[in-house]
């Protein structure tokens, strides 16, 4: 599929787009249906959806295994990260309401978090089964 | 009591016995994942069926509506369904692993191999 | 999405099984989309019908695609499933009827996250709400099981690497 010029520069045309639909999905998630989860779904479909066009190696470069491996493990980090703050600044964990003056925006702050966290791990740990199966497939018996 | 009230749990049952009975029915390990795989989705059906409220709309709030389907089933199934895409990633890999081990993921051959090795280690000793 | 069903479980090529629950995966969020389940409906589509898809791929890619004869005879899975479909019509026909605003799970506590979630969060979309404030904790031990399945695979496929290595040396 490497030397499909159709599908390369259709995939260049597309990918943009998805990542974008990821972020929508990411941001709007508090007023429309979406959130984390599938925004990271989502980022994680693209990034495949680049390696099945281009070659995993091409992928591999672009988001390299490393961060992908960073990105599994911070997602819980700043998932639990937000959890500490609500201690730290004087209330119970995971309390979002003392994430600000007003206590609406506080919530508000806490969700976005959580849903950021969310969604980095789930795109890492998609990407990385990912990455995991197609190695392995092209390791030489 | 009549059929038309409770026609979603049929197609709920429905589904479930037939991701049960590939489960059990079946000796390849990837069609065992795909038969868990549909008894996890009538599984989300049983959940969503009963929150839906005939002329409710979906949960997001507006001033225009009233009525809403119950988020709550919603919230429960968002997260199953992302738990069950990670376990059944797991569990491709440890097919992958045992297709490795045992050059097949036929359920019968894998154990006649294990008896094999069993009675190979018998009369070795 | 019976159809599917039927011809899922009887099919033997590995490939069309694959194919086939992409499939169903989109009618289900279809049916999803209909019974007003909008953000499950989104992560159906994009979780069940393109990830899982690609991983069974990918896995089938490592394993052969034809499934074997089955030995037997499947009249005992049969048996089994029949007696199962009896208990469970059995116990459907003492749940609430469809669509029943006085079903217990309308009543208990979702009016109070229908009516205050607004004011308490400002989030309109109640789903993000529950998920991420009300039950905050569900979602953390999730996000840390999804974590700990990517380990598990990680530690699963990544052994034969190192063993080779060793050898190699």
């Amino acid at each position: 599929m490497k030397h499909d010029l159709i599908l390369r520069v259709a995939a260049k045309l597309l990918i943009p787009f998805i990542l974008l639909f990821a972020l929508y999905v990411q941001f709007h998630g508090d007023f429309g249906p979406g959130g984390g989860f599938q925004a990271g779904v989502i980022i994680a479909a693209a990034v495949i959806f680049y390696a099945l066009i281009y070659g995993v190696e091409a992928a591999r470069k672009a988001m390299p295994d490393r961060l992908v491996e960073t990105m599994l493990a911070s997602g819980v980090l700043i998932y639990a990260g937000v959890g500490l703050m609500g201690l730290v600044m004087g209330g119970n964990y995971l309390d979002y309401f003392v994430l600000d003056r007003d206590p609406v925006l506080g919530q508000h702050r806490g969700i976005f978090w959580v849903e950021v966290g969310v969604a980095v791990t789930v795109s890492g740990v998609m990407l990385k089964v990912f990455y995991m199966f197609v190695s392995r497939g092209r390791d030489p018996e | 009591m009549s059929i038309g009230t409770h026609f979603s749990y049929a197609v709920t049952v429905f589904l479930m016995v037939a991701g049960l009975f590939i489960v059990i029915a079946r000796g390849n390990l990837i069609k065992k994942l795909v038969g868990l795989a549909i008894f996890q989705t009538s599984v989300y059906l049983l959940y969503i069926v009963p929150g839906k409220l005939i002329g409710g709309t979906a949960p997001i709030l507006d001033d225009r509506f009233k009525l809403y389907s119950n988020p709550l089933p919603h919230v429960l199934i968002l997260t199953a369904i992302v738990v069950g895409v990670a376990t059944l990633a797991l569990g491709l890999a440890l097919a992958v692993r045992i297709r490795e081990a045992y050059d097949t993921i036929e359920e019968d051959d894998i154990l006649a191999r294990d008896v094999d090795d069993c009675g190979a280690d018998r009369q070795g000793k | 999405m019976a159809i599917a069903v039927v011809v899922l479980a009887r099919s033997r090529n590995l490939f069309a099984v694959v194919v086939l629950m992409g499939i169903y995966s989109f009618l289900m969020a279809t049916v999803l989309v209909a019974l007003d389940a909008v953000d499950v409906a989104m992560t159906e589509a994009s979780v069940g019908a393109g990830i899982s898809t690609v991983l069974l791929l990918g896995a089938l890619h490592l394993c052969k695609s034809e499934e074997a004869k089955p030995l037997r005879k499947p009249w005992l899975p049969l048996a089994v499933s029949a007696s199962i479909v009896g208990m469970l019509v059995f116990g459907a026909l003492g749940l609430p009827a469809f669509s029943d605003p006085t079903a217990p799970m309308h009543t208990h506590v979702v009016p109070r996250y229908l009516n205050d979630a607004m004011r308490e969060t400002g989030v309109p979309n109640v789903v993000t709400a529950v998920l991420a404030s009300y039950r905050g904790y569900d979602t953390l031990g999730e996000t840390t099981v999804v974590f700990t399945a990517g380990i598990g695979v990680i530690a699963l496929l990544r052994r034969r690497r190192n063993t080779k290595q060793e050898t190699a040396k």
